[in-house]
């Protein structure tokens, strides 16, 4: 369970990405984060694994205040998907699927074979995509890699900052079908960050508007697909409907 | 109980192999020829005069340098000036003194301050003296220095002479000379001026072989304007407790080697191109005093590809030297640097201060830094060492900020986002990223110390810097060259071993 309770963070500078931010993601279900380019979707995930510190508030991960957790224990708790994958150049496709694994003291034989079950997890072919460099994979191929590191030491928690970004259509179908069963038989607690109003509600439980770092509107995909035009998921969804 | 016995004998075993040894005198010179003929000189006398063994230790960059190596024992004696000692050593602005007060002074300095002892001159001086063609000082049968005032002449000296008080502004208030006319010019010039008739007097010093070249006569100092620069040999008073037939070999070469003595064997070196030992050789022989050791050979010079090959193993011997030398500095600037510079990377006001340190350290000229390191050091591998040490950290420092500084933020805040401990960070992330442009560091700290070492050798470091300070004190540009292409060759050979080792380090993602 994830809670952010009145959480505010100003950046250096005076920037305030986040004003007094409430939100409540209950254990084994999916949060949507909807919102605009530079709204705060970004820094609410970072302050989730407390690679920022909020300016007030409070964040707790299973009832417990991050700042009284160690960060390394807290982080590799949690599985972190980077926006545009954020690959390290240096480590193969598989190498970089077994970071966490590795830091987590893994022998190698396992941590090759948990590589190997995480490709064919994200579809992406182990004996020819396994050795490559990040830098002779294609865009949505590096995405899915960002995604088998995320998921490969199996945390209970994902941060997910626009997983699906980079992906052709059919792929990104696929990829978000084989995540929803993934979801249901593994039983995590996702935080996902999208800008794309159909995806969350397709993945999500729930799903929460940010406007200028506020949270305008939250509820049940349920609630939310019967809101009136005029609130702010009502105004995104009008462009789809319209369309 | 037995082995206290054991060990007891071992040392009454090791004092008396100790004693029974000869003693051994190390005779140290300056770097230009006269010196290291008269350092020979020395040498051989003390080789076939006492029992002891003699090490030489030539062409020790300058006066610093050889008095510094003195004073700590690092050599026993070398041929030094009485007017170097007053002036340079002692800093004594005395003027006016005679030969003789110059040497009483210097000699009760020494003996008092530096425990060090004058012995006696060999006879001539080193000093400035006023040349003329001979068929012209004889033609206007001039012989000393105030004769010259007898004619309107042609004054074609160098510009230092020109400037130094106790040059021309000096010479004019103690002589009357009748200047004709007067310009400054290059010794070399002046040489050839005088050749021409173009000039009529010049200015030059009292033992160069170029005297004897140009068939120049060297005119009286009678009214001892001219500041003593006599040579002497310069001791260690403990030499004298140590090897108690030093004083009285050395005894035998007083007053024996006049200016034009002197003259002559410049020349023999400079033109005729012997080596200064079988040069020395012949000279003592000459005085009737049997040299022991002797030079090899005919003393004669040979050709570069002969002496090439001739000094094949020896070279061989002087580049595995400068190996270690070069080696031994990069290692010792990587263990300092790159952990300093992985520190700093993360510390700006510790990047400021260390590149800002390393940065100046590397403006001072290397021959310098060596001659800085003499009074800590004294001479040898040491300050060799850490001069070059000095040199080499900054490219290392400077690469290993550079190379961490560069890595995307991203990647660093992705690994912190995985779980990294910053040690992890390091290892995973900075350090292999970071590797290509260490390693570039590392190979351009390596090139700058395999050129800056062969400098070490002035300061009695050894490696192929040897035949190139040798080479140029004496002339002798095929043992300059026998020097300065394996050094080159070494360099190059070294720059392209470590660009295959940076390819090498660089994570074949990031490879072009
Ligand atoms: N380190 C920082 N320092 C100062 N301002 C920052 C910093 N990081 C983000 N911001 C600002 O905070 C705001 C929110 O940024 P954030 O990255 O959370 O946006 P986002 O919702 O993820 O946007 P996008 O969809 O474009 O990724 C932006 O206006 C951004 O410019
Ligand atoms: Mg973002």
């Amino acid at each position: 369970m994830i809670q952010l309770i009145s959480a505010s963070k100003t950046y250096p500078g005076g920037h305030r990405a986040l004003v007094e931010v409430d939100l409540l993601v209950e254990t084994g279900t999916t949060l949507a984060l909807l919102g605009t380019s530079g709204c705060g979707k970004t820094t609410t995930l970072r302050l989730i694994n407390r690679l920022i510190e909020p300016t007030s508030g409070e964040i707790r991960v299973d009832g417990r205040d991050v700042r009284e957790v160690d960060p390394i224990e807290l982080r590799r708790g949690i599985g972190y998907v980077v926006q545009e994958a954020g690959l390290f150049p240096h480590m193969t496709a598989a190498e970089n699927a077994e970071t966490v694994p590795k830091l987590l003291g893994w022998s190698a034989e396992q941590r090759r074979q948990r590589s190997a079950e995480l490709f064919a997890l994200v579809g992406l072919d182990f004996p020819v995509h396994g050795d490559r460099y990040p830098s002779q994979l294609s865009g949505g191929q590096r995405q899915r890699v960002g995604l088998a590191r995320a998921l490969a030491a199996d945390p209970p928690i994902v941060l997910m900052d626009e997983p699906f970004g980079a992906l052709d259509a059919i792929t990104r179908r696929q990829l978000q079908a084989q995540f929803q069963e993934l979801k249901a038989r593994l039983g995590k607690t996702v935080v996902l960050v999208t800008h794309d109003v159909d995806e969350a509600f397709r993945l999500a439980d729930r799903i929460a508007v940010l406007a200028d770092g506020r949270v305008t509107q939250v509820g049940s995909v349920a609630e939310l697909g019967e809101a009136p035009p005029d609130s702010p998921i009502g105004a995104l969804l009008g462009d789809r409907r319209a369309s | 109980m037995r082995r206290e016995l054991a060990l007891a004998l071992c040392a009454i075993a090791v004092a008396a192999a100790a004693a029974a040894a000869p003693p051994r005198v190390v005779v140290g010179s300056k770097a230009f020829t006269e010196n290291t003929i008269l350092a020979e000189i020395i040498a051989q006398t003390i080789e076939s005069q006492t029992a002891a063994t003699v090490e030489r230790r030539p062409n020790l960059a300058g006066t610093h340098v050889c008095f510094e190596a003195l004073r700590n024992g690092e050599i026993d004696i070398y041929p030094e000036y009485t007017g170097t000692g007053l002036r340079n050593i002692l800093a004594s602005q005395a003027s006016g003194l005679s030969r003789g007060a110059t040497y009483a002074t210097v000699a009760r300095a020494f003996a008092e301050r530096y425990a060090m002892e004058w012995l006696a001159p060999f006879g001539f001086d080193n000093s400035y003296v006023l040349l003329m063609r001979s068929s012209v000082a004889e033609r206007l049968s001039v012989r000393t220095i105030s004769d010259l005032s007898q004619y309107p002449l042609h004054f074609g000296m160098s510009h230092e002479f020109l400037r130094r008080p106790d040059g021309m502004p000096g010479l004019r208030a103690a002589y009357p000379l009748n200047e004709r006319e007067t310009s400054g010019l290059s010794h070399d010039l002046a040489y050839q001026g005088l050749q021409q008739g173009s000039i009529d007097v010049t200015d030059g010093y009292s033992t160069d072989a170029k005297i004897l070249t140009y068939e120049l006569v060297a005119l009286e100092d009678d009214r001892g304007f001219f500041p003593a620069y006599e040579a002497a040999p310069l001791m260690r008073r403990d030499l004298g407790e140590r090897v108690p037939g030093v004083e009285a070999a050395l005894r035998l070469l007083a007053g024996r080697i006049d200016a034009d003595a002197m003259r002559r064997l410049n020349h023999a070196v400079e033109v005729e191109r012997t080596t200064p030992a079988a040069t020395a050789t012949l000279f003592l022989q000459s005085l009737g005093i049997e040299s022991a050791a002797g030079a090899s050979g005919d003393g004669q010079r040979t050709g570069f590809l002969r002496l090439l090959y001739q000094r094949r193993w020896k070279t061989l011997d002087l580049a595995r030297r400068h190996l270690l030398l070069t080696g031994g500095a990069v290692v010792l600037a990587c263990l300092l640097g790159i952990p300093l510079g992985i520190a700093a990377s993360r510390n700006p006001r510790l990047a400021r201060a260390a590149l800002g340190l390393a940065g100046v350290l590397q403006t001072v000229p290397s021959i310098a830094l060596l001659a800085f390191m003499l009074p800590l050091f004294g001479i040898g591998v040491t300050p060799a060492l850490v001069a070059l040490f000095l040199y080499a950290l900054l490219p290392v420092l400077r690469n290993t900020i550079v190379g961490i500084q560069s890595i995307e933020e991203r990647l660093i805040d992705v690994g912190r986002g995985l779980g990294m401990r910053d040690s992890q960070i390091l290892r995973q992330i900075e350090l292999p990223l970071a590797a290509p442009v260490v390693m570039a560091g590392i190979r351009t700290a390596t090139v700058i110390s395999v050129g800056t070492a062969t400098l070490a050798a002035f300061i009695g470091a050894g490696g192929l810097g040897d035949p190139i300070v040798t080479g140029l004190s004496t002339t002798d540009y095929a043992l300059v060259l026998c020097g300065a292409l394996p050094a080159a060759a070494l360099a190059i050979a070294l720059d392209y071993a470590l660009g295959l080792v940076e390819r090498w380090t660089t994570p074949k993602g990031i490879r072009s």
